[in-house]
């Protein structure tokens, strides 16, 4: 008998007898039973280096970076976006003189779905969750005296993200910085969107074609630049379990690599500069071997079933986001703990950037006080609690590892179902993920309503009396304001020049040739953002989303 | 006359793709034995008053997490309005801050929950709030 189980007999089955434990049964956010103990017998049918092997070496479980944070930090990149262009200038320039290391860019819903703020469909949303866009000048003005060359920017930006690259990389020209000096990232992964964050213009297979322009141009021109961020962040929030989230998202990563590889690229070409971007809910350990399944899992795809030669091929670099998901309206102070929490399991995870959200956004966009306090929360994890010291501080953890074995176990599961299918694009066809992620969500919310599942302030600790928090209000005169100067700006234009660049973007559309060249030109021109999207709705079509819930 | 099942048109207006609550709302109100007519995302008010009309509906759900809340709830009472639907009873949710809650209820939206609510909360409203209009 193995010593765990004879332990069990002679220690534990009297006790329990005598003093039961609080459940019956224990497990992870997702779902996965969690024994009592964890020893090295739950290990043993792995060795240390097929496990987890070196930081900077194959299969990566361990970190990606020889020297991880004692090397350097990671990025310290707080969301932001309101407003009109200038609005968010302001508080990018307040964040970096708070400390913050990288900017990272909300547009609001218009820019998101291909309007201008001008559009009758953009009514109401201008600058409301993000900030407005709509042509080059609004860019410039959002990077105002912000230098391109030596700030990375991220930018959560999807269906219209080959504009923003436009944009980003005319400013850049205009800053007189060289393409090859621009680093940043942009979200651009429309496979996620389809399943979870639900910001389309097209369908998915020319969403993907866009997707692979930007890959191939980037790869080429802007070596620097992570032309996708491979999210599943979105696909957590919309109530995926973790085991789904791990799946999913590198099930899309896949696709993207597929896609690349059918155009003929080299894998070790592009590779290396796809980065990911994962949410950090609740589940503390849950969190940390997601992220450690993800880079073992991650390495493989791209060792085995690509032929990836370049370590950085295998490398899985990844932002994390606290989850905006578990933070409550009820006690809003609570999130501070919560966020905080979560935080330190990013970094426990070896996240190589974070973005810490504030207690404050269950009511609205975070106040500068509530983004401090958040901005202060991982400055405090980085250079009070000295967790940073050491690699992988919770590596060889008998129950961390088990944990991480099984998540990789259960996301694989999954994926082969989705190969089954033909891959993701397919998988979304048949409306497969959605599925699985409504599913889940709704018993997530039926264990929440029945109090199976405490949530702190909610359905236990509540109180009936809360102090009201102060909020950032944005004033309704902004949407107006930016109406009527994007209005005007338009007007102002040499309209025989935008004319024709919107028609060398539909020929390069349907030519089936790089549409990047094209943009660049059309944005230093002015061309709008609604402009291109409407010549993507007139050559690709519309998306219809199957209606699933 | 017997009373027939109370209708719900639960909607996405707006360009947000926030639809988990939305989702999540139509689900347990089904379950709960209303009929449920989901829309789907990024619908125009108009739209949304046109399949609440189509639909006979008697209360209209809405959902909104992108800010744009105070917009899209009174263009749909508005629109109602100018339909002769106002016994229509309009509620919804998302990322309300306080004073718009209070400012969307005088103008005549019945409820609105914000993140952390029970699903049985907006159950019980529903049941003890909106009849078949016959």
């Amino acid at each position: 008998m193995s010593g765990k189980r004879e332990w069990e007999e002679r220690t534990v089955k009297p006790f329990v007898e005598r003093t039961p434990e609080r459940a019956v049964r224990f497990e992870s956010l997702s779902g996965i039973p969690v024994e009592r103990l964890y020893t090295p017998e739950d290990l043993a049918d792995r060795t240390y280096e097929e496990r987890l092997g070196y930081p900077g070496e194959y299969p990566f479980t361990r970190g990606v970076y020889p020297t991880m944070y004692r090397g350097r930090l990671w990025t310290m990149r707080m969301f932001a976006g309101f407003g009109r262009p200038e609005d968010t200038n302001a508080r990018f320039k307040y964040l970096l003189e708070q400390g913050q290391t990288g900017l990272s860019t909300a547009f609001d819903m218009p820019a998101l779905m291909g309007y201008d703020a001008d559009h009758p469909r953009s009514r109401g949303e201008v600058g409301k969750e993000g900030v407005s866009i709509s042509t080059l000048d609004d860019f410039e003005r959002l990077f105002a005296d912000i230098p391109l060359g030596e700030v990375t920017t991220s930018m959560t930006i999807n269906c219209t993200a080959s504009v923003a690259l436009a944009m980003y990389l005319a400013l850049a020209e205009k800053q007189g910085v060289a393409w090859d000096r621009v680093g940043g990232t942009m979200q651009n992964d429309m496979l996620k969107e389809f399943i979870a964050q639900k910001e389309w213009i097209c369908p998915p297979e020319p969403a993907v074609r866009i997707v692979t322009d930007m890959i191939e141009f980037t790869a080429k021109h802007v070596p620097r630049f992570n032309p996708v961020s491979i999210s599943g962040y979105h696909i957590r929030e919309a109530g995926a379990t973790a085991v789904q989230e791990l799946a999913f998202t590198l099930a899309d990563g896949l696709g993207y690599v597929d896609a690349a590889c059918a155009r003929g690229l080299d894998v070790d070409s592009f590779a290396p500069r796809l980065s990911f971007f994962f949410d950090i809910h609740n589940d503390f350990f849950e969190e940390i071997a997601k992220l450690r399944a993800a880079r073992r899992m991650w390495a493989r795809f791209m060792k085995e079933r690509y032929g990836a030669r370049k370590p950085e091929s295998m490398r899985l670099r990844t932002h994390t986001q606290t989850a905006g998901v578990s933070a409550t309206a009820q006690q809003p102070l609570n999130n501070v703990a919560r966020v905080a929490l979560q935080a330190l399991a990013a970094v426990l995870g070896g996240a190589q950037s974070l973005h810490t959200n504030s207690y404050d956004e269950t009511w609205a966009l975070p106040t500068e006080d509530a983004v401090t306090v958040a901005l202060r929360t991982q400055q405090v994890i980085a250079e009070e609690t000295n967790v940073a010291l050491t690699i992988d501080p919770l590596g060889g953890s008998y129950y961390l590892e088990a944990l991480t074995d099984r998540m990789e176990a259960a996301a694989l599961a999954y994926i082969r179902r989705i190969d089954a299918m033909g891959g993701m694009i397919r998988a979304i066809d048949a409306g497969f993920p959605q599925k699985e992620i409504a599913d889940a969500a709704y018993r997530y919310q039926l264990m929440d309503d029945r109090g199976e599942k405490v949530v702190v302030g909610v359905n236990r600790y509540a109180m009936l009396e809360e102090q009201p928090i102060n909020y950032l209000r944005i004033d309704e005169s902004v949407e107006l304001e930016q109406i009527e100067r994007v209005r005007a700006f338009k007007a102002a234009r040499d309209t025989a020049r935008v004319e024709r660049r919107l028609k060398q973007l539909a020929e390069a559309c349907r030519d089936g040739r790089n549409v990047m060249p094209v943009l660049i030109d059309a944005v230093k021109d002015y061309v709008s953002l609604g402009e291109v999207s409407d010549v993507y709705r007139q050559v690709f079509g519309l998306y219809r989303e199957p209606i699933i819930f | 006359m017997a009373e027939r099942t109370v209708r719900v048109v639960v909607a996405k207006p707006g360009l947000d793709g926030h639809d988990r609550g939305a989702k999540i709302v139509a689900r347990a109100l089904r379950d709960a034995g209303f009929e449920v007519i989901y829309t789907g995302l990024h619908q125009t008010p108009e739209q949304i008053v046109a399949t609440a009309l189509q639909e006979d509906a008697d209360a209209i759900g809405l959902s909104v997490l992108s800010g744009a809340h105070n917009y899209l709830f009174r263009r749909v009472l508005e629109l109602l309005k100018e339909k002769g639907a106002e016994d229509i009873a309009v509620f919804g949710g998302g990322i309300i801050p306080p004073e718009d809650i209070v400012g969307l209820k005088a103008v005549g939206v019945k409820a609105l929950f914000t993140p952390g609510t029970s699903t049985q909360d907006i159950v019980r409203f529903v049941r003890d709030n909106v009849r078949a209009v016959v």
